[in-house]
């Protein structure tokens, strides 16, 4: 399980998170959704200590750590408990798509070479790239290479997979295949932290919704709640404002 | 104007190659030290470690700002008149010393301009899936950064390659001090000079051929 408590992140003066309370339960699907600049990406962030959070309390499984205090040790280990998927990908360019799912074995959880291999065949298989697996990433499509980049933190089999915004950087032509990824291990209940724009995917997919604005979870409930009967006036506006740009689904 | 003489010119060929470890020789020591002393200078200028940052920033801003035969002269005639303990500095070390101090300051620029050229999201990550600083560099960001930095190091390799000729102003007998020791006893400058030239031509050519299929290995990864 995983658990936030007052979450506090500032950029100099700018309060990016205020207080953010959260819990996760195992194999819950969570989808935060919000306008831009309000925090959703920072809060991911925190929780992999991207960015160091500047208050709160941060458990994630056996690891329980006050974040203003956090050591070197807390810190990798609140990395192994959560993995990330970057908008961009982020794969690593010198190697191959098996390389990349194999690397934090073999790094990190100091896995010898031939069963952190053997791993990455196993996921390259279960993300449909098996015949992809010598191929460097300047010669993958981008969806094929959002494949691997959820495939590189499906390997590191952690509490939680926190995806910022998956989608975002894709050619329309490949979000569906990254989507159907998502909507697979989601049906794995493979727990997730998904920030998106793909509100389909919200409502098909996600456990539970948070609305957040300027720094704060404004309301959050089931999708089938939260997108037929929002309670605050801002989450009506923003929903109001992304359906109507994007009538399908 | 006078035919080539060209029987000399072959002549000279065997006596002036004889010449050539030596002038390899400096260029490789003054490689391997710069390359080492610019790794260095550039992890500091990357990091921006305090103190050590101002001192590399005047360092290199020194040694770039200078010519290279303002330093050999300063490092062979000029320093022991300072520095009792180098009065027995001989023209071979004065020019390593030179060629490794000259070229690291380039050099340092090259490797720090490599490493901060590796995507930053790379970084993120690395570190996103536990990996500690060292491992990322070494795993990540090194192996990255030297393909973008070895074809300049080469360029600078055989640009110091070049510069040992200037080995010849410090009494050393290089190729170049060997040329100028057969053109004086032969008259035949133009000749001998000729031939030095092609000498030095044929060896950056075939670094130059190495350069290119190093390059073609180093960029496996990046062929679509």
């Amino acid at each position: 399980m995983i658990k936030v408590a007052n979450l506090v992140k500032r950029f100099g003066d700018a309060t990016v998170l205020d207080g953010i309370d959260l819990e996760i339960d195992r194999g819950e699907i969570i989808v935060v959704i919000g306008p831009s600049g309000t925090g959703k990406s920072t809060l991911l962030r925190c929780l992999n200590f991207l960015e160091r959070p500047d208050a709160g309390r941060l458990t994630l499984g056996d690891l329980d750590v006050d974040v203003t205090r956090a050591s070197r040790a807390d810190i990798l280990a609140a990395r192994r408990r959560t993995a990330f998927v970057f908008q961009n990908y982020a794969l690593f360019a010198n190697k191959t798509a098996l390389e990349n799912i194999a690397e934090g074995l073999i790094v990190v959880n100091r896995w010898p070479k031939a069963r952190a291999h053997a791993r990455a065949r196993e996921i390259l298989e279960r993300i449909g790239l098996a015949d992809k697996a010598d191929a460097y990433p300047a010669s993958l499509s981008g969806g094929q290479q959002q494949r691997v980049g959820i495939g590189r933190a499906m390997a590191a089999q952690a509490e939680v997979i926190l995806f910022d915004e998956p989608t975002s950087s894709l050619d329309p032509e490949w979000v569906e295949e990254v989507l159907a990824l998502m909507k697979q291990l989601a049906a794995e209940r493979q727990t997730m932290l998904v920030v998106t724009h793909e509100m389909g995917f919200a409502r098909d997919v996600a456990d539970r919704v948070i609305f957040m604005e300027g720094g704060r979870i404004v309301e959050q409930g089931p999708p089938s709640r939260l997108f037929n009967a929002p309670e605050d006036p801002r989450t009506r506006d923003f929903l109001r404002k992304v359906l109507a740009a994007a009538p399908s689904s | 104007m006078s035919v080539l003489d060209f029987d000399y010119m072959l002549g000279l060929v065997p006596i002036l190659l004889s010449y050539l470890p030596l002038t390899l020789g400096m260029a490789m020591a003054g490689m391997v030290l710069a390359l080492a002393l610019a790794c260095g200078l550039a992890v500091i200028r990357v990091l921006r470690i305090p103190g050590l940052n101002g001192i590399t920033l005047l360092f290199i801003s020194f040694f770039r700002g200078t010519p290279l035969l303002v330093q050999l002269f300063l490092f062979y005639y000029g320093l022991p008149q300072v520095l009792s303990f180098l009065t027995q500095i001989n023209g071979i070390t004065a020019t390593i010393m030179g060629l490794t101090l000259h070229f690291s300051a380039y050099m340092a620029e090259s490797i720090r301009a490599a490493i901060v050229g590796v995507d930053r999201s790379q970084t993120e990550a690395a570190l996103s899936i536990g990996m500690t600083n060292a491992q990322l560099m070494r795993r990540i960001v090194l192996p990255q950064a030297t393909r973008v930095a070895v074809p300049t190091l080469m360029n600078y390799f055989i640009d110091m390659i070049k510069a040992t000729s200037l080995a010849f102003t410090l009494g050393v007998t290089e190729l170049m001090g060997a040329t100028q020791k057969e053109a004086a006893g032969s008259f035949l400058y133009f000749e001998a000079f000729i031939t030095v030239a092609v000498i030095y031509w044929g060896i950056v050519e075939l670094l130059a051929w190495c350069q290119r299929r190093l390059e073609w290995r180093l960029n496996e990864a990046y062929r679509r």
